[in-house]
C-alpha cells in the first residue's frame, strides 16, 4: 500500500501515483455519468408513460370532449363512454378509506411510540410491517371470502339501523346488504393502507428528539398535549408524506377492489351499492377492448388516474409549504 | 479457459435442443364457458402424448383479441364470428363442444330445479322491472310455491363474454322489449339497478353463491360443480325443462351446421319438447395460414384426439360432445383449409 501523496509538502508525484489518480478521476466521472443516467431514466419513463397515455386517449377525448369526465354512460355496443362512474368510485373509496385509516394509524403510531410497554414494541412493530408487505391480491381474497360475509350479515344491518336512520345522511348507508360495494371496497382499502401510514408515522415519531418530549413532560404536559403540540408539529412533513403514500396506494389499488366493488356502471347515492373504480374498470375490460373508442376511453381513464395522482401529490406539497410558512410566522 | 467455456456452451445448446424436441406446448385462450372441459381434455392429452395444452379462460372477447394478435395458437369463443369477419382475418372457425347456459339463484330453501321461470319473466328480472322474489309475475309461473320477500340482486358478467352473448340472444328471442331496448352481445348495458358484475363464469358463480336473493347466468358445468340452485325454464314448445345432458342434446339435434359460413349457428330457443332453451356451441378460431405451422398442426391433433377420445369426459361434465357426422364435416371442410 503506497502512502498517499501530500501535495502541501510538495512531494513529487511518482508515475504509479499519477496513474492511480487518473484511474480514480475516471472512476468518479464514470460513477457520475452512470448515476445521472439512472436518474434521467426515471424522467424518460415518466415522460414516456404520459405521452403514450395522451396519444392513446386522444381519440376518445376528441370524440367526447370535456364531457367525458362528467358523463356516466358506459355503453360498449353503442360506443358512448363517460368516466364519471369510475372517477367517482375511485375517489369515494379512497377518501372513505383514508377517513377510516388516518385516525386508526395515528392511534397505532402514538401507542407504539408513547404508551407501548417495551416488550410489546418489537412484535407489534413487526406485525404492522408484515401487514404492509402482504400482497394486495391476498387482501382481495380475504375481502371477498372472509370479510364480505361478515360485512353483509353484521356490519351492514347495524349501519342501516343506526346511521341509516339519520334524515339526510342516512341515504348513504341504506340499501340491500349484499356485502359487496363501495363501502366494502373502502374498508378493504383501509386495511391495506393502515400499515403503510402507521409505519411511516411511527418512524417519524421516533426521530423526535427525546429532549423536546422530556422537557414537555417535565413542565407537566399530558401525553395528548405532548403528541399534538410537540410531536405532530415536528413531524408534519413525514405525516403528510405517509398519508399521501397511503392515498396513492388506495387510488391505484386494482385486484383487491375489483373483487369486492361489484363492477356496476352506475352511480347510486348509497355507499352500499356496487360501483366501479378506474382500476377495476381497466382490469375488467382492458384485456378484450378492440382498438377503437372503447380502447381509447380506457386509456383516457388511465390518464385521469395519472392526473388525479399528480394533483394529490401537488396538493400534499402545497399543504406542507403552507404549514411550514405558518410555523415560520408563528415562530 | 476459453475452450472450457466453449465446451459448456455447446453442451448447453445441445441439451436444450434435445429437450425442446420432446414436447410441443400449444396455447389457447378465450371463453370460460368450455374451460372446464378443455382443461380436463388437456390433462388427459398430456398424460397420453406428453404435449401440453395451456388454456387461459379470459372470456370470449379476450380470446378473439388474442388470436387476432397471434399471441395464442387457437382462440375460443361462444359468440361465433360471422363469415365476412373470418374472411377478413383469414381464420377458420369450428365448434368444439356443446353446452347449456343456466340461470342460477341463491334462495335458501329451494332445491335445484324447483323454481320455474319463463323467458318473459327472466327478461323482466334482468332488466330490473321485477325486483323482489315475491312479485306476482314470478308467483304466476310457480303456483303453490311460497316465495320469500327478498330483494333480487342481478349478477352479470363484467367482462366481454360469449356466455353473455348466448344468454342475451335467448332473452332477445323470448322478450320483444329486450330485443328492442337492449339486444344481445358480449357486453350489454344491463339496466337493472341492482346489477353486480363478476369476472368470468367463475366470478358470477362466486357472487351468486355469496349474495342472498341473487340470480345470475353461468355455464351448466359451473352450476353443477359448485352445486348451485338451477331453475327450470319454459322452452319454445311450452314445456318446463331442467338443464341436463338430454335437454342440451335435444336442443342440438336439429342443428344445421353447414347453413352458416364458419358454422356459427345459434342454438337458443330450439323446437323440441325436451329442448333446453339456452343451449350453445363453443367455437375455436385458427388461422388458415398460421405463422407457426408446427403448433397449429399440433392444435388440430389435440382437437382430433379430443373429438375421438374426449366424449366421456365431456359427458361427465354435462357437455354434449359433437356427433360423429359433425366431426367428420369439420375434418373434411375446415381442417383441410389450414395450411400444415
Amino acid at each position: 500500500m503506497k502512502s498517499s501523496p501530500d501535495a502541501s509538502k510538495g512531494i513529487k508525484l511518482t508515475a504509479e501515483v499519477a496513474k492511480m489518480m487518473k484511474f480514480q478521476r475516471f472512476q468518479d466521472y464514470f460513477f457520475h455519468k452512470i448515476t445521472l443516467f439512472f436518474a434521467s431514466l426515471v424522467l424518460v419513463i415518466l415522460a414516456g408513460i404520459l405521452i403514450s397515455l395522451v396519444i392513446n386517449a386522444w381519440p376518445a377525448l376528441r370524440e367526447f370532449g370535456p364531457g367525458f369526465f362528467f358523463s356516466t354512460e358506459w355503453d360498449v355496443v353503442g360506443e358512448k363512454f363517460g368516466g364519471l362512474t369510475a372517477i367517482y368510485g375511485t375517489l369515494i373509496t379512497s377518501i372513505l378509506a383514508l377517513i377510516i385509516a388516518i385516525p386508526v394509524s395515528f392511534g397505532i403510531a402514538v401507542f407504539l411510540t408513547e404508551i407501548c410497554p417495551n416488550w410489546l414494541k418489537r412484535p407489534l412493530g413487526t406485525a404492522v410491517e408484515l401487514l404492509a408487505a402482504v400482497p394486495s391480491i391476498i387482501y382481495g381474497m380475504f375481502g371477498l371470502f372472509v370479510f364480505a360475509p361478515i360485512f353483509s350479515s353484521h356490519i351492514q344491518p347495524f349501519l342501516t339501523d343506526t346511521v341509516g336512520q339519520i334524515p339526510f345522511l342516512g341515504v348513504l348507508f341504506r340499501g340491500p346488504a349484499n356485502g359487496i360495494g363501495l363501502l366494502c371496497a373502502a374498508l378493504i382499502l383501509a386495511f391495506m393502507v393502515i400499515p403503510f401510514i402507521t409505519s411511516v408515522m411511527r418512524d417519524v415519531f421516533e426521530i423526535v428528539p427525546p429532549v423536546l418530549k422530556e422537557s414537555a413532560y417535565g413542565i407537566g404536559c399530558t401525553t395528548w398535549e405532548v403528541v399534538t403540540r410537540i410531536v405532530l408539529p415536528y413531524t408534519r412533513a413525514g405525516v403528510v408524506g405517509g398519508v399521501m403514500l397511503g392515498l396513492g396506494r388506495a387510488l391505484g389499488e386494482t385486484m383487491a377492489v375489483t373483487f369486492v366493488i361489484g363492477n356496476a356502471h352506475r352511480i347510486t347515492p348509497s355507499f352500499f351499492a356496487p360501483g366501479s373504480s378506474i382500476a377495476s374498470t381497466l382490469a375488467n375490460e382492458f384485456g378484450e377492448a378492440e382498438p377503437g373508442l372503447h380502447y381509447s376511453s380506457l386509456f383516457a381513464l388511465g390518464l385521469t388516474l395519472f392526473i388525479i395522482t399528480f394533483i394529490v401529490l401537488a396538493l400534499a406539497k402545497w399543504m406542507l409549504a403552507n404549514m411550514e410558512r405558518a410555523q415560520g410566522t408563528k415562530n | 479457459m476459453r475452450t472450457k467455456i466453449a465446451k459448456i456452451f455447446l453442451l448447453g445448446a445441445l441439451a436444450s435442443a434435445t429437450v425442446s424436441s420432446f414436447a410441443i406446448d400449444i396455447t389457447g385462450a378465450g371463453a370460460s364457458f368450455p374451460a372446464p372441459v378443455y382443461s380436463k381434455w388437456a390433462e388427459a392429452y398430456q398424460k397420453q402424448t406428453g404435449n401440453k395444452v395451456n388454456y387461459a379462460s379470459i372470456g370470449s372477447s379476450g380470446g378473439i383479441k388474442q388470436i387476432r394478435e397471434k399471441t395464442v395458437d387457437f382462440g375460443a369463443t361462444d359468440a361465433p364470428l360471422k363469415g365476412d369477419a373470418l374472411d377478413k382475418d383469414g381464420m377458420v372457425q369450428f365448434p368444439a363442444i356443446i353446452g347449456g347456459v343456466v340461470a342460477v339463484v341463491n334462495l335458501p330453501g329451494f332445491k335445484p330445479g324447483e323454481l320455474k321461470l319463463d323467458g318473459e319473466t327472466l327478461a323482466n328480472i334482468f332488466n330490473g322491472d321485477i325486483n323482489n322474489w315475491n312479485a306476482a309475475q314470478i308467483a304466476a309461473v310457480n303456483p303453490g310455491k311460497k316465495l320469500p320477500d327478498q330483494a333480487i340482486t342481478v349478477v352479470t358478467r363484467s367482462d366481454g363474454s360469449g356466455t353473455t352473448a348466448v344468454f342475451t340472444d335467448y332473452l332477445t328471442k323470448a322478450n320483444k322489449r329486450w330485443a328492442d331496448s337492449i339486444g344481445s352481445g358480449a357486453i350489454v348495458k344491463w339496466p337493472a339497478l341492482s346489477t353486480v358484475g363478476g369476472k368470468g363464469n367463475e366470478g358470477v358463480s362466486a357472487n351468486v353463491s355469496r349474495v342472498k336473493g341473487s340470480i345470475g347466468y353461468v355455464e351448466y358445468a359451473y352450476a353443477k360443480l359448485n352445486k348451485m340452485t338451477t331453475l327450470q325454464l319454459k322452452n319454445l314448445d311450452g314445456k318446463f325443462v331442467s338443464p341436463s345432458l338430454d335437454s342440451f342434446k335435444a336442443a342440438a339435434a336439429g342443428a344445421n351446421w353447414s347453413s352458416t359460413p364458419g358454422m356459427g349457428i345459434s342454438m337458443t330457443n330450439q323446437p323440441g319438447a325436451n329442448s333446453w332453451p339456452i343451449a350453445a356451441a363453443s367455437f375455436i378460431l385458427m388461422y388458415k395460414d398460421p405463422a407457426n405451422k408446427e403448433k397449429s398442426s399440433e392444435a388440430i391433433k389435440f382437437f382430433e384426439w379430443a373429438f375421438k377420445n374426449g366424449a366421456s369426459t365431456a359427458v361427465e361434465l354435462e357437455y354434449v360432445p359433437l356427433p360423429a357426422n359433425v366431426t367428420d364435416y369439420i375434418a373434411k371442410n375446415v381442417w383441410s383449409n389450414i395450411a400444415k
